[in-house]
């Protein structure tokens, strides 16, 4: 298998490209043909990841593996080199499975303008630019795959998605959804990445002085990081300021998560999906595979401000979820506040917290992918995702309320499911940060995010309540609406398992992640 | 993989004379344990998939199952009575990280000793009672596949709660029982209070959860182990390293124990929780689920005992206002299960107390002897509701004559709970105020001896509304099936019986009292005496149970005057107080919870639209503005594009993405390999 160690990753990274290519040789009639080969790719980039997960030596998990280090572009020295440790293999592997998953459920669901070749090419590209995230190790080649994504979810919303008209507050104009929301997802993001690139490009000019040459190479620039090269002045000041710019948008992180909620409420099903599930994860990777190993003086300077916001991520996401009469836009609100506990976790700088915000990362992709899943079935048969109009859909649709109960419980972190790990571990860390970081605030932050847990079920029971639960309303009466279909199933089954499975067996993630992040806090805060 | 440990160190019982017998690791039955915890779990899952299907609608796969559990824990309970067993095997489920310059780890497994074992009797006796009443009980109800996989989760959650050897496995079983309670309290989702009542019951809860999980965070962060074993010797040994943490931590696992255990401010869930069918009230409101919070004080009794003992008094404290004050609550209630489950709450707050006061085994005791009467009680009302399909006293009266099976179990569970000599509920009771007088709570056992008048007097109460007089509801009411008086029956009997196992100095054969079994530890914890009984306070419990009887006959019995009896209760003031729950209920509702629901939620909402996104807006229209301004009618695709489309807001915009709108994807693909191949060229150029 001395091929697959060195071509492995580069197949799990290109191939849907490559697939989405393929789709073209089909005539556009011929949906048939390009579903399967969609479902062909995916299925082969999945079987690719996971046995990538079967070969990966978890002894020594947190060595970059599967690594690849070619030459590229010798004139600013980047190189195609890509690698996976602990860290990037679950998201990997998380991503190529939603993703398969993701085709699936497109099975026979199809939005307007119907183009199934446009479509799956999109999905497929997607696919590209995430998993080359997860495993690139050059800044140049990072930066790309970070930015490919923008383009396929940028078109997915603004095509596919939804064609209300709402006016925007203040401004007072009626924009199309789809079009504002595609639209402000991209520019603002853009925006981040503008910044982060700037952070990128000073590291590559800084890092000269040490090396003699400049360089793009993560664990070259990361080994320069524990030993503090890039020291703790306006410099890294700065720098860090920049990167984590680019990253807070892409988490997002309050106040920079305004996108997030239009985003989602535009996107088509799939591509709320993929966005909740593996996109919002990019940002807060890119923290713990960039910002704070390469200036981990830095980071433990930020830490406080980081957890500030994510604090205030949690309460607000939760509170604003209450306001919702949209049964997206709530999803969409939620996610704030869990990737608040995500990045709770990584700002107490510890190897708990870097290990709560991978499960929890993992975790959030797999309810709220599937939650996205559910809530787009629903807007598929009821036309509609006001809350207010729904109720009794329990009594409707049996299975599909019960799964939506099911992916509710998950969401507000109950023990035994896999979203609580995530929290739990997050308010551990806190309890006892970086030493260095003032414990007082820390403190305060674990209390805070446990007060957010209570607020957490609240709105996600009182949504289950107003959407379950109560007798149908008279609008409905006469009504037939078809339970969960076959390919429904075939999507949804293996989240529910999976989220089962860490739940009960958090071993699935910690077996790959804690060396990895024992290391990582080694490595940049010694001890 | 299974780094099993069934480490048995430093084992010694909790005898007053110190005492230690040997104990064993237990036989085949302890050692496969696990089934007990596993098996529910098994029947949810084949309930849910195949139940419809079942001539029994799942209910024989929920009975079966709970039935093997009973022989199971009847095998280990018998043989723990004799001998002593205790095993305890952790199975590790993932290292987490260093937490204060340990590795923590996430750990499953379960533990077999005097206490687990004991409960799992009770969960599984009353259990298997229970589910088989439910089956006549539940007959021809709208979702009897789910109400019995719903049951069995339960059951399985409970069992992995008691039988769990460390912290993290109580919060998942914990969280299991509160997800069960929830389904259950809202079985009947179809009307609005049902799911009002299940919501408040899982937020009630979530909130002192909170404490149990910082609670555990605290402890597990300077222990680094999230073992009981390890935190108890721990305490026991004084350690330091306890020393910061054990007040804090133990003040908050209390605060999560209050939760389950409806401890006054946080009980006003258990009430309304009535709203479920009474099998699941007799079961999980009564019997089991709601004393995970006094099982969880006695699992980590030595905390209390030895390091966090500056707690000890407000403990107390809250507990005793739980068995007094909230115990009035059921004077006033014409709904029989209400009046039960005020019942309920007060007798959750003698056992707090007791436990609270360092007396734990007797707190035990009383739950245990109050498992079975109150679940008797409860399934005696069951049986009245199912006859009169009403849960208002005011609709029943004189049923002994219809219904004698239910009236004379309901009798013996009611004389049980008001603590008459000789049945269970007396021996319990007098412990508890014994150990009250012990340690030094006299003011608060007197106010114990007062509760026990005021549950003596309600019961009566309840009983001479339900059963003497006439009838005053609708139809003829007859007695239930076999199958629901069966299991009245087969609880009466212990009603009766269960204080003859912890008469102090009585032993029976080999069989040891209680006490002695119960408290069976494995880490020594000091200088813990038990008490012994004290006949004078017995002989006060009984007069003010006695005088409570004989005062709610005066009032209630057909022969007063009743409508003028309650008149002259009315007490101005009072009465009102007590109607309206002492306004707990409102207050949480006006003062926390439809603020935050309506006006708080509202003005983060519009933050976020008029604070927040309108400067995120502003930006984009302003840099739009100027794009327009400086590029004029450059009108290329790319960034300019977006720059227009965000300015446009957008019609012109609209106009080019209609190009969009057509499919042809292949551009923007195109557009996008130029955009890259430019940044390359960019970086050529930088270098």
């Amino acid at each position: 298998m001395a091929w697959f160690e060195s071509a492995g990753l580069s197949l799990i990274v290109f191939l849907p490209a490559v697939g989405a290519l393929a789709l073209f040789a089909f005539p556009k009639a011929n949906e048939t043909a390009q579903k399967w080969t969609a479902l062909l790719v995916t299925g082969a980039t999945s079987a690719l990841s996971v046995l990538v997960a079967s070969l990966f030596d978890y002894r020594t998990s947190e060595r970059f593996q599967f690594e690849v280090s070619e030459s590229w572009i010798p004139a600013i020295g980047a190189n195609y080199h890509i690698g996976i440790d602990g860290i990037s293999l679950p998201l990997l592997v998380l991503s190529s499975i939603v993703t398969l998953l993701a085709v699936v459920y497109s099975w026979d669901h199809w939005d307007e303008p119907r183009n199934v070749r446009g479509f799956l090419a999109l999905m497929l590209l997607l696919l590209t630019g995430m998993n080359g995230t997860f495993v690139a190790l050059d800044l140049v080649l990072f930066f790309i795959f970070f930015e490919l994504v923008l383009l396929p979810m940028y078109f997915m919303i603004g095509i596919w998605g939804d064609s209300t008209e709402r006016r925007i507050p203040v401004l007072g104009r009626t924009v199309t959804m789809r079009l504002y929301a595609a639209i402000k997802f991209f520019i603002f993001t853009l925006f981040g990445s503008a910044f982060m690139l700037l952070g990128f490009l000073a590291l590559y000019f800084r890092s000269g002085d040490f090396l003699g040459k400049n360089t793009f190479d993560i664990p070259t620039l990361i080994a320069l990081g524990s030993e503090n090269a890039f020291g703790s002045g306006t410099f890294a000041f700065l720098v860090f300021g920049a990167m984590f710019l680019g990253f807070a948008v892409k988490v997002p992180m309050w106040p920079f998560h305004t996108w997030l909620p239009d985003a989602h409420t535009a996107a088509p099903t799939v591509g709320s999906v993929l966005l909740a599930a593996i996109l919002l994860k990019l940002g807060s990777y890119a923290f713990l595979r960039i910002s704070i190993p390469i200036l981990p003086d830095m980071a433990r300077e930020w830490a406080p401000f980081i957890g500030l916001l994510a604090v205030i991520g949690i309460i607000y996401g939760s509170l604003a979820c209450l306001a919702q009469t949209d049964v997206k836009r709530l999803i969409a609100f939620s996610s704030v506040g869990h990737m608040g506990f995500v990045m709770l976790g990584i700002a107490t700088m510890t190897d708990v917290g870097f290990n709560a915000s991978i499960i929890g990362m993992v975790a959030h992709g797999l309810i709220t992918g599937l939650l996205f899943f559910v809530a787009g079935s629903l807007h598929h048969r009821y036309h509609t995702r006001e809350i207010s109009r729904l109720g009794g859909n329990q009594k409707l649709m049996p299975w599909m309320g019960g799964i939506l109960a099911f992916t509710a419980m998950a969401s507000l972190g109950l023990p035994g499911l896999a979203g609580f790990w995530g929290e739990f571990m997050s308010l551990v860390g806190a309890y006892q940060p970086l030493s260095g970081l003032s414990v007082n605030q820390f403190q305060t932050y674990m209390v805070i995010g446990a007060i957010g847990t209570v607020l957490t079920a609240g709105y996600m029971l009182w949504m289950l309540q107003r959407v379950n639960l109560g007798e149908p309303k008279d609008e409905w009466s006469g009504h037939e609406f078809a339970d969960v279909s076959t390919y429904e199933w075939l999507a949804w089954a293996p989240l529910m398992v999976a989220i089962v499975a860490i739940g009960v067996y958090p071993r699935i993630v910690f077996g790959a992640t804690t060396d990895a992040v024992v290391n990582l806090a080694r490595t940049a805060f010694g001890g | 993989m299974l780094n099993r440990l069934a480490s048995a160190p430093m084992i010694l019982a909790a005898e007053s004379d110190g005492h230690a017998p040997e104990l064993s690791p237990g036989g085949f039955f302890a050692e496969t344990a696990w089934i007990m915890l596993v098996l529910p779990f098994v029947a949810f899952l084949a309930i849910v998939l195949v139940g419809k299907r079942l001539k029994g609608q799942g209910s024989e796969l929920a009975v079966g199952a709970m039935g093997i559990n009973l022989v199971w824990a009847s095998v280990l309970f018998v043989q723990n009575m004799v001998e002593g067993i205790y095993r305890e095997v952790n199975l590790g489920i993932g290292e987490i990280g260093t937490v204060g310059g340990h590795r923590l780890s996430f750990e499953l497994g379960f533990v077999v000793d005097g206490l687990s074992i004991m409960m799992y009797w009770v969960v599984a006796f009353v259990g298997f009672l229970v589910f088989l009443y439910a089956v006549g009980y539940m007959k021809g109800d709208v979702r009897v596949p789910w109400f019995f996989a719903s049951l069995s989760l339960f059951a399985g959650s409970m069992l992995v709660l008691v039988g769990a050897p460390n912290l993290m496995q109580l919060i998942i079983g914990w969280e299991g029982v509160g997800l069960a309670s929830y389904l259950l309290i809202g079985h009947y989702w179809e009307q609005k209070e049902n799911s009002d009542a299940a919501v408040k019951a899982f937020l009630t809860n979530k909130v002192a959860d909170v404490g149990l999980i910082l609670g555990t965070i605290l402890l597990a962060t300077v222990l680094g182990s999230f073992r009981f074993s390890d935190l108890n010797e721990a305490a026991a040994a004084h350690s330091d390293t306890l020393g910061g943490v054990a007040l804090a931590g133990g003040l908050l696992l209390f605060f999560g124990a209050m939760g389950k255990s409806a401890q006054f401010p946080l009980h006003v869930w258990l009430p309304d929780a009535m709203a479920g069918p009474t099998p699941v009230s007799a079961l999980m409101h009564a019997a089991t689920m709601v004393t995970a919070g006094i099982y969880l004080m006695a699992r980590t009794f030595p905390l209390f005992h030895e390091m966090a003992t500056e707690a000890r008094p407000w403990m107390v404290t809250i507990a005793v206002i739980t068995l007094f004050v909230l115990g009035f609550l059921a004077l006033v209630a014409d709904d029989l299960k209400r009046v039960l489950a005020y019942s309920t709450v007060s007798q959750l707050g003698y056992m707090m107390a007791a436990v609270a006061a360092g007396g734990y085994t007797a707190g035990l005791f009383h739950l245990f002897t109050h498992a079975f009467f109150k679940a008797l009680l409860f399934l005696g009302a069951g049986s009245v509701i199912h006859a009169v399909h009403s849960n208002n006293m005011s609709d029943m009266g004189g049923l002994r004559r219809q219904m004698p099976v239910t009236f004379w179990t309901f009798v013996i569970g009611s004389v049980s709970l008001a603590g008459v000599i000789p049945f269970a509920g007396f021996w319990s009771k007098d412990e508890i105020l014994a150990t009250l007088g012990h340690e030094g709570y006299t003011g608060f056992m007197w106010v114990a001896i007062a509760g026990a008048f005021v549950t003596a007097f309600y019961m009566t109460r309840a009983v001479a509304l339900t059963f003497f007089g006439t009838y005053k509801g609708h139809g003829h009411p007859h007695e239930s099936p076999r199958v629901m008086t069966g299991p009245l029956v087969a609880l009466a009997v212990p009603s009766v019986i269960a204080g003859l196992l912890n008469i102090p100095g009585v032993s029976w054969g080999p069989i040891r009292n209680f006490t002695d079994w119960v408290g069976a530890r494995v880490v020594p914890m000091g200088d813990y005496h038990p008490s012994a009984i004290e006949w004078d306070l017995a002989a006060y419990g009984l007069a003010a149970a006695v005088a409570g009887i004989v005062l709610g006959w005066l009032l209630f019995s057909p022969e007063a005057e009743t409508q003028a009896a309650r008149d002259r209760l009315e007490v101005p003031v009072l009465y009102p107080l007590l109607r309206h729950k002492y306004y707990i209920d409102d207050l949480y509702m006006s003062g926390v919870v439809n603020p935050i629901k309506g006006p708080i939620a509202r003005a983060v909402d519009w933050v976020n639209g008029y604070v927040i996104d309108a400067i995120v807006n502003g930006a984009g229209f302003v840099t739009a503005w100027l794009g327009n301004l400086v590029y004029g009618r450059l009108d290329q695709q790319g960034i300019d594009l977006v720059l227009n489309a965000a300015a446009g807001g957008t019609r012109g915009a609209g106009k080019r993405l209609g190009l969009v709108q057509t499919g042809k994807v292949q551009q923007y693909a195109g557009a996008f390999v130029v955009g890259a191949l430019l940044l390359v060229v960019v970086f050529v150029i930088i270098t």
